[in-house]
């Protein structure tokens, strides 16, 4: 039996933050557990940030992660992991897509957008356990950029005990069938990424 | 069947298990998917609704008449439903009425956090909180069964977190086989209600609420869960959630039935514990009642009375009144960056159809005063500022840099009704109103209808999207698209406005900056009402892509003047604009080729 696990998903709206944790959230219940999730979208379709709760457990009570609670952070843009990154729990895994969105606020008001070494830096704070990785840019060579969402729940799965199966039949339920074959080797590309990751690790 | 299920899904998935075939509802975060999913329904009538009141009648009509029937809208769509809800509550029902409303703590996209609990006690109608959705799922029958056996409608109050979030649900009801509708029943002395027919409705409604409190003492969706006896907490809704969450030892009293109270079962309950709480979110409403019962009891002594509560917050609520302790753990509170990071609010798409009107209306000198540089808005120390009254809608967002272009937005429909008080007033600046096509619908005709009448001589610009954008693109009476996605007759609002009395009308593109400038001048300058058309669809509702237009960078000379309009897909690399070809929609739009003084945005091909 799985352990309590709480996921945040987060990136800019537009991203599939939230089809991502649609497809986690219900291939987590096909295995039985209890799961919960709640999205925070403000008024997210109009491109701002976007954060997704997810909660896996025996018994899940509130659908919302406690600050420091998170054990996995799944960004689909860098500083939007930097901005929740008070969420995840010390030495808590970071899947973190490097891809810049940058914001009007950067470009019109003078923000400074943090770059990639700054974005670590910040990360390296709070955990050992960062990945980051250019999954926009892997999903653009599969054939579609906005496959990333789910090239990094393929990255997340390796980590989590859920059966493979559940994961294909929950992204073939979420997606049209013309985009199918694109995001299962997005899928695949991401489990790969992560297993090649470990690998260096244990090196 | 176990189902990952959203509160609002849960709702309409119970109401129709429950037999209900009316829906109604006007639009609103975060109660908007409950008749979404109604209309999913073939064998449902469901309806947008103009406006909340609107919607609350048509349930009323659907209940007077014998069938099952459900109303839903946000925290705020009750107040403009107010006159009509307790008017509810006044006549009673015939068939259950299932009013549904959804409070948003935290305002994740609302104009204010009110606590609609208020207006169960203050209506006198009953009312239910579902904690996850299984209850949201499940309490709906027994709703409509009570709503008929109390003569009354039922309030079901959610929350953002109830509503929005996604629990499992053991769906495991089915649709009854439902007849046409019983013969109507002529009934004055229940639905006429003149004075004398009303008095004797007075004391009914005082006994319902003493005959609903005994029913609640048996509800069977009330739940004691014994543990340790020194702390007992009293929660309902997703403050149930947080609070079990926090004190995984002690003994709960979670209640779904949370007006009028079940007295004695929180008498018992009381009795059997050292400490009593109750965690709430928003107002003391639980805690008020329980005190005025002579019961010890501490709530919003330790825990905030705005905002949205989490385990979090309630686990520090309690510590600081010292009644657990021990340091928690986690929380890493500061952002570990030295530099603030950029904000990403919620931006104009690119492509919209309101940008426009707003960037002229901000060189125009509408709005905030000293937000834009004087170089930008071509003036001359001294030039005159105009102000310019917004509505509720994705419009809203030109409040943001860099348009700056609005001074209010206070409830729906408070566009044009503020600027006629703004000139009734005196005050010396020009004005415009800027309200959606939604909103028109939804409260502004009779603004309008008030501007003509009592001879103002301002100008009410209308930006039609032909959609209810912001809450997710419903259909409304201006936008010709019904809630089932039918075609539907569609309201011409520039001839409502002339047939209101107004003489200056235009219908105009939203995308020629010229003609728009044109014709606010014009408008502003006359001593008339007028109203300004600006029609253009909603490129995330229709989808609009094209070819994405490029940066001549030879020409480009860095001015930045495209920046003014607040395109999302401009950006500046190094010295040069940039526009992030998947973001932009092309020539449907093209406002930067117009505002670029060099000509150096061009399409793909030239
Ligand atoms: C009384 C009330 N009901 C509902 C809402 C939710 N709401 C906010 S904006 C809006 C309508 C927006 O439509 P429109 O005016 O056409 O503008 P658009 O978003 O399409 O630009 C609604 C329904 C509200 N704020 N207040």
């Amino acid at each position: 039996m799985l352990k309590k696990v709480d996921i945040l998903m987060t990136g800019v709206g537009g991203q599939g933050v939230i089809m991502a944790s649609d497809i986690l959230t219900t291939a987590a219940l096909a295995t039985g557990y209890d799961v919960k999730k709640t999205d925070s979208l403000g008024m997210a379709q109009r491109g701002g940030s976007v954060t997704s709760h997810v909660r896996i457990g025996e018994k899940v009570f509130s659908p919302m992660i406690p600050p420091g609670g998170a054990d996995f952070l799944v960004s689909y843009e860098r500083l939007e992991a930097v901005r929740s990154l008070a969420l995840l729990r010390p030495d808590g895994i970071a899947i973190v897509d490097s891809v810049a969105v940058t914001p009007l606020s950067v470009t019109i008001d003078g923000y400074h957008y943090p770059s990639i070494d700054e974005v670590r830096e910040s990360l390296s704070a709070i955990t050992q356990r960062a990945y980051v990785l250019p999954a926009m840019e892997m999903a653009t060579k599969l054939g579609n950029p906005r496959a990333s969402s789910v090239l990094c729940l393929g990255f997340l799965s390796v980590f989590l005990e859920l059966p493979e199966q559940s994961w294909f039949d929950e992204i073939r339920r979420h997606l049209p069938s013309r985009l199918h074959d694109v995001n299962l080797a997005a899928f695949n590309a991401g489990v790969e990424a992560a297993q090649q990751s470990r690998k260096d690790e244990g090196e | 069947m176990k189902q990952l299920l959203s509160g609002n899904e849960a709702i309409a998935r119970g109401a129709y298990h429950a037999g209900v075939q009316v829906a109604s509802a006007y639009p609103g975060t975060p109660s908007t998917e409950i008749l979404e999913n109604m209309a999913g329904y073939e064998d449902v009538y469901a309806e947008w609704s103009t406006n909340e009141k609107v919607a609350m009648e048509v349930g009323l009509g659907a209940a007077t008449g014998g069938v099952r029937a459900l109303v839903s809208m946000k925290h705020v769509g009750l107040n403009v439903a107010a006159d009509a809800f307790f008017g509810a509550s006044n006549v009673g029902v015939r068939g259950g009425l299932v009013v549904v409303c959804a409070d948003d703590p935290g305002m994740h996209s609302s104009q204010n956090e009110q606590d609609n609990r208020h207006y169960a006690r203050f209506a006198k109608v009953p009312m239910l909180e579902p904690s996850n959705s299984q209850e949201a799922y499940s309490i709906m029958a027994p709703a409509f069964s009570l709503s008929e056996e109390l003569d009354s409608p039922i309030m079901v109050r959610t929350t953002t977190r109830i509503s929005h979030a996604k629990s499992v649900v053991d769906v495991n009801g089915d649709r009854p086989e439902l007849g046409p509708p019983p013969p109507f029943i002529h009934s004055p002395s229940k639905y006429v209600m003149v004075p004398s027919y009303a008095r004797p409705r007075h004391p009914l409604a005082e006994q319902r609420i003493l005959r609903a409190a005994q029913l609640f003492e048996e509800f069977p969706f009330n739940e004691v869960i014994w543990g340790d006896r020194k702390l007992g907490i009293i929660s309902a809704g997703v403050a149930y959630q947080y609070a079990r969450e926090a004190f995984p030892q002690a003994s709960f009293l979670k209640l779904v039935t949370t007006y009028p109270l079940p007295q004695q079962l929180i008498r018992s309950f009381a009795a059997e514990v050292e400490t009593l709480l109750v965690v709430e979110e928003l107002d003391p409403f639980m805690e008020e009642i329980i005190k005025s019962m002579g019961i010890a009891v501490e709530g919003k002594s330790m825990f905030p009375i705005t905002g949205e509560l989490n385990t979090h917050i309630v686990l520090q609520g309690a510590m600081k009144a010292n009644l657990i302790s021990g340091t928690q753990q986690g929380a890493a509170a500061t952002t570990p960056t030295s530099k603030p990071l950029p904000p990403r609010p919620p931006l104009l798409c690119p492509g919209c159809p309101h940008r426009g009107a707003a960037y002229v209306l901000s060189r125009l000198r509408f709005g905030p005063k000293g937000s834009i540089p004087q170089a930008k808005v071509g003036g001359r120390k001294g030039k005159e500022w105009h102000i310019a009254t917004s509505d509720i809608g994705c419009y809203t967002l030109m409040v943001y840099s860099p348009l700056f272009a609005i001074d209010s937005c206070v409830c729906m429909g408070a566009s044009i009704t503020l600027a006629h008080g703004l000139e009734k007033a005196g005050v010396a600046e020009k004005t415009v109103s800027v309200l959606g096509d939604s909103t028109f619908m939804h409260t502004g005709i009779p603004g309008l209808v008030n501007m003509v009448y009592n001879r103002s001589h301002s100008t009410v610009i209308i930006l039609d999207n032909q959609t209810t954008a912001m809450t997710g693109h419903q259909g409304h009476p201006a936008s010709g698209r019904s809630a089932k996605n039918e075609q539907a007759p569609k309201v011409d609002m520039a001839e409502l406005a002339r047939g209101i009395g107004v003489k200056d009308v235009n219908v105009i593109s939203a995308f020629n900056l010229k003609e728009i400038e044109e014709t606010i001048r014009r408008c502003t300058a006359n001593d008339e009402p007028s109203v300004i058309v600006v029609q253009g669809p909603c490129p995330l509702y229709e989808r609009i892509s094209g070819t994405a237009f490029r940066v001549n960078e030879e020409r480009c000379n860095g001015c930045k003047l495209c920046l003014d309009i607040g395109c999302p897909a401009i950006t500046f690399d190094g010295d040069k604009a940039y526009i992030v070809p998947p973001m932009c929609v092309g020539e449907s739009c093209s406002l930067c080729v117009q505002v670029c003084a060099r000509k150096a945005i061009e399409k793909e091909s030239d």
